[in-house]
């Protein structure tokens, strides 16, 4: 059932010590933010996209282990993805740790770690803002101001 | 005093406290209960449960309107509780004890009804930067209507109101003073009665958010120069969805009525309606009859228990917990004031608050972690987010054992 080290496991733990791909990206032609003022999480996710595929992704920001975790290995699986293939992973992802399915784990890769999400409700939010905002992102053609993404 | 209330108020059975909490006794994840999120609401003892249940099985009916027998005796448990809060409170006269749902409404009541009456374009509203959002919006819905400004005192980095800059930014523009009695996030004892003094020499009115005032220690309205007092009776051991707002009676009498309808009429006809007087104008509709039966009897269980023995117990523990989370490597405290009560915020350098609340309550211990309705704190101490354990008249030193043996877990994970 809910052990802690179902929800925390090592890759989490790991990413979130060690975010990959994290900082500014001064390329990106793509940006959204990400906010959720009840927990105090906030994420900035820049993109550089060309021809529809994703051709570079970083993030910034402050969260918890789970969102940090989340957005860490989300840039690693996202990076040379098409926009319709970065969608269609975020799909499964989310059926995922809302418990919906098991999923297409070796679509998922390395996320599969945050199955253990399902088991913690109150946590699916963090696991999925940065993928909420990597699609509100991609979603507008622009850097445009809009106001920031939140899952709570 | 006589002496058996002295007695009462000598020391306080924590063993015969707990045992009359039933929900102390359920498990959580296969753990005892360590419930230490009381400043978000406190849990119920078995006279509040007893009385709510009591009065829907044998007294239930609508009150002030019928002849019949239940009617009256339902109006009798209704305003009996309102001479209990009047009583709790300190307040002169029962007439000054305003039936709500809570603190939230008792401040935008106030705001709404004598802001709207005495508030103008260029006015001022003083609040402090440890306000909960519930004392800070209301009065910027009342700025924005009305042409005020919000100034704002600032705190220290103990978390205590900076008193000096407090008085210079009072003058003749300032109209209402807001300020809570305890923060919520700090925990924070404010100087009240010497803010209401000052408030009083500019000429204005000291509206006080009692939310975490009211449970901690004996309130006297009269003491502390309150010209309105707020409060919730579920952060003081009664039901959700029932407050009182204290107002002066010279204050009460002049303001316009808060909301229109039933119960706070004299009369009525399409040329126009007179109101009814002092507490009812401000009590339209059928209210939270059973709610305030509850909270009677949660104010009537506290004064049973004497104050003295309240504040004595929680600051024990409240001390011995502020000691025994020092010993946590990494871990800073937020809200130091020298007067604090019952709330022990924190952050930890491994691991965000969220993290913290998740795996504490995988140990059975029940933390609050976020901004706690505080934004403008969280800003102040440049963190996004806090865990707060915040104390109630049944927790003890075993419960901060509990809490530190649960987050020497989070260190075992994140360190």
């Amino acid at each position: 059932m809910s052990d802690l080290r179902d929800l925390y496991q090592e890759v989490i733990l790991d990413h979130n010590r060690h975010p990959r791909n994290f900082g500014a990206l001064d390329d990106a032609n793509r940006q959204a933010d990400g906010f959720n003022p009840l927990c105090g999480d906030k994420i900035r996710v820049r993109l550089i996209v060309e021809d529809e595929r994703i051709v570079d992704i970083r993030f910034e920001g402050a969260g918890c282990a789970i969102s940090t975790s989340s957005a860490s290995l989300m840039t690693e699986i996202l990076k040379g993805k098409t926009v319709d293939e970065a969608k269609a992973v975020f799909q499964t992802f989310h059926d995922l740790v809302t418990g919906k399915t098991e999923g297409d784990l070796a679509t998922l890769g390395k996320l599969a770690v945050f199955a253990g999400v399902s088991e913690f409700p109150a946590r699916v939010k963090c696991a999925t803002l940065c993928w909420h905002t990597t699609q509100a992102a991609l979603d507008v053609n622009s850097k445009s101001e809009q106001t920031p993404v939140s899952t709570e | 005093m006589n002496a058996s209330e002295a007695k009462v108020a000598a020391t306080l059975d924590v063993d015969a406290v707990r045992a009359a909490f039933p929900i102390l006794s359920r498990e959580v994840h296969g753990k005892p209960l360590v419930y230490l999120d009381s400043a978000a609401s406190t849990q119920k003892p078995q006279v509040v449960i007893d009385a709510v249940s009591h009065f829907y099985e044998t007294t239930n009916a609508n009150i002030h309107r019928g002849v019949h027998r239940l009617s009256q005796e339902a109006t009798d448990a209704f305003e009996g509780a309102r001479e209990e809060m009047r009583a709790f409170l300190g307040a002169e006269q029962v007439e000054e004890i305003v039936f709500t749902r809570g603190t939230t409404e008792g401040i935008n009541l106030v705001a709404s009804s004598y802001g709207r009456a005495n508030v103008g374009t260029g006015d001022e509203i003083l609040i402090s930067h440890m306000e909960h959002h519930s004392n800070i919006v209301p009065w910027q819905m009342l700025c924005e209507q009305t042409g005020a400004k919000l100034v704002v005192a600032p705190i220290n980095d103990d978390g205590e109101i900076e008193m000096d800059a407090l008085a210079g930014l009072l003058g003749a523009r300032t109209k209402i003073v807001a300020v809570g009695h305890i923060s919520n996030a700090l925990g924070t004892i404010n100087p009240v009665a010497e803010i209401g003094r000052l408030a009083h020499q500019a000429g204005a009115v000291l509206v006080v958010d009692g939310a975490q005032g009211a449970p901690h220690g004996a309130v006297d309205v009269q003491a502390l120069g309150a010209d309105f007092y707020a409060c919730s009776g579920h952060k003081m051991y009664g039901p959700t969805g029932i407050g009182v707002l204290y107002g002066r009676r010279d204050l009460l009498d002049a303001m316009p009525p808060y909301q229109g309808g039933g119960e706070m009429i004299r009369t009525v006809s399409f040329e126009g309606s007179t109101y009814a007087p002092v507490p009812h104008k401000f009590e339209a509709g059928t209210p939270n009859i059973a709610g305030a039966v509850g909270l009677g009897a949660a104010a009537a269980w506290l004064r049973g228990l004497g104050f003295n023995a309240i504040e004595r117990h929680e600051s024990d523990v409240t001390s011995y917990g502020t000691s025994r989370l020092a010993e946590i490597k990494g871990l800073r405290m937020i809200g130091t004031a020298k007067h604090k009560a019952a709330v022990l915020g924190f952050v930890l350098d491994c691991a965000h608050p969220h993290d913290i609340g998740t795996i504490l309550d995988q140990e059975g211990v029940a933390v609050r972690t976020g901004h706690h309705c505080a934004q403008p704190v969280m800003d102040r101490f440049g963190v996004p987010a806090t865990s707060r354990a915040s104390l109630g008249v049944y927790n003890t030193r075993a419960d901060i054992d509990a809490l530190v043996a649960a987050l020497a877990r989070v260190r075992e994970l994140f360190a």
